[in-house]
């Protein structure tokens, strides 16, 4: 269900930039040595037991001890850790120049994502979604506004905490286009398992094109009205959701300026469309259990798709 | 009610009887489809995300309930208590159900009429009793 953990090959031996390329060199050495220091195992392990008497003697030998036991690992894994420690530090490097930089803060049970200009203002508020340039290095400004969540798009970079009170940097890039799942990778209660993520890479003029329309959007009003925003007014929403441009200026739940052209619903957990979207609006407790929107089973079929038409349009 | 169901018992045992194709033959289910149309349709039903609004039996997760439960479909009467029970009907319905039963409160689905057809034979293979 959640795309981050699809396919074959796993997305961690299948990297999409340079970011996630050195977490998967990373990976295929440990597991390398893993093997390695296995197959030295079975094979003293052979030797205790079949092996000819001066072997075993060998291998009970102090020698034995102090240059397997002692020496290999502490040489090997000390020069794994500094390798992999350097391998991994341009992950979380500062912002060095015109880096593009995005806030994303995880929340109880979902992702808000901000697009922001070079002073941290806000200039595209969305959700569960990250759309990024091929090519180009995306500095994410990662945050949390309850529990400790990890952040963790496997094709594009490493997993990072999402720490209350801080904000920890991480890295991505895409070198080719396409669709990216991602996962929050610290258990952070109730549907933990149910909180995804989608990155989006475009070519730069199509990212540029996208960013300038919904930046467009954020500073003017809503489309579309008739009953499905009155509905969605009156019903209280708007307590806790945003729609730029409405009164709705709720920030408990997943801004939903953008909502109709996301690619997801739930925190990429459910396709977008207008079956979807009755469906999480009438019970999204029985879709994602312990999650915060309540289910709106008290409204008539009628003023759920009316909601849902409104929605769609909110792009 | 209870003559209702006589009616429809008469109806469809008389149906049987002239050996029509959308009868109850217990306990085989009542069409068989391939198994590479049902796989396929079961692909369909979570790309669309029907079980944003139904328990499909087969589909682990989710199982919405603003939807009725398809459990047991394979011995369902009428489709949504409308429609001759047939595997065009079926179809058409899955796609579009407002249109194929006006009033009704299922969304019409971003499938395509073949994707509607697999659907049609996920549904019919349903064999959970
Ligand atoms: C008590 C606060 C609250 C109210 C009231 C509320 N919601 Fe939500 N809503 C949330 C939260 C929290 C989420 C995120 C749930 C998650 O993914 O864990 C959410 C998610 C959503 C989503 C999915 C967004 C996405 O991108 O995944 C939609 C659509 C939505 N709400 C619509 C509505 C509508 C329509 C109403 C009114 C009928 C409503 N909400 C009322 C809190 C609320
Ligand atoms: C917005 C929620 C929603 C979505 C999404 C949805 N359905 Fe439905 N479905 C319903 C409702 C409500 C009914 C009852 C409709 C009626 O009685 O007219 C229904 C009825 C049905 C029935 C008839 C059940 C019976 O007992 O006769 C079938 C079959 C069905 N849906 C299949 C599907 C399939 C397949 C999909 C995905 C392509 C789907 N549904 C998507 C809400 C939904
Ligand atoms: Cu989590």
């Amino acid at each position: 269900m959640i795309e981050a953990l699809w396919g074959w090959p796993p997305p961690v031996f299948d990297p999409a930039g340079p970011y996630a390329e050195s977490v998967t060199t990373l990976a295929w050495v440990l597991l390398g040595m893993g093997v390695a220091v296995t197959a030295i195992v079975v094979a003293a392990l052979w030797v205790a037991l079949r092996g000819p008497d001066a072997l075993k003697r060998k291998l009970g030998g102090e020698r034995t001890v102090w240059i397997g036991g002692v020496a290999f690992p502490g040489v090997v894994l000390t020069a794994l850790l500094v390798w992999g420690l350097a391998l991994t530090a341009s992950l979380t490097a500062d912002i060095t120049g015109d880096e593009m930089r995005v806030r994303v803060t995880g929340e109880m049970w979902w992702f808000r994502v901000e697009y922001l200009d070079d002073d941290g203002n806000v200039l595209v508020a969305d959700a569960n979604e990250l759309h990024l340039p091929v090519g180009e290095p995306v500095v994410l400004e990662l945050q949390s506004a309850d529990v400790i969540h990890s952040f963790w798009v496997p094709h594009l970079s490493g997993k990072k905490d999402m720490i209350p009170g801080r904000t920890t940097l991480l890295r991505v890039q895409a070198d080719r286009p396409g669709r990216f799942g991602g996962v929050c990778a610290e258990y952070c209660g109730g549907p933990h398992a149910l909180m995804g993520f989608v990155a989006i890479a475009h070519g730069q003029d199509d990212f540029r094109q996208w960013l300038a329309g919904k930046a467009r959007r954020q500073a003017a009003s809503a489309p579309g009205g008739g009953a499905g925003r009155r509905q969605f007014m009156d019903s209280g929403c708007a307590a806790c959701h945003r729609v730029a441009g409405t009164p709705a200026n709720g920030l408990a739940g997943p801004d939903l300026t953008h909502v109709g052209s996301r690619q997801t619903l739930g925190a990429g957990i459910l396709p977008n469309n207008r079956g979807t979207l009755i469906g999480w609006i009438g019970d999204s407790q029985s879709i994602k259990p312990g999650n915060r929107m309540p289910s709106y089973d008290m409204l008539s079929a009628e003023e759920l798709e009316d909601i849902a038409i409104w929605l769609e349009q909110q792009k | 009610m209870k003559a209702v169901g006589q009616i429809f018992g008469h109806a469809a045992a008389l149906g049987c009887a002239l050996g029509l194709a959308a009868c109850k033959q217990p306990p085989a289910s009542r069409y068989t489809f391939d198994a590479g149309l049902r796989d396929m349709g079961r692909h369909v039903i979570e790309r669309a995300g029907c079980a944003a609004c139904h328990e499909i039996p087969g589909i682990d997760w989710p199982e919405g309930r603003t939807g009725p439960s398809l459990a047991g479909f394979d011995g369902v009467g009428p489709i949504a208590g409308y429609l001759p029970n047939t595997p065009a009907n079926l179809a058409r319905f899955v796609r579009n159900a407002p249109a194929a039963k006006p009033g009704s409160t299922m969304p019409a689905m971003p499938i395509s009429s073949e994707e509607a057809h697999a659907v049609a034979a996920y549904l019919y293979g349903i064999d959970d009793d």
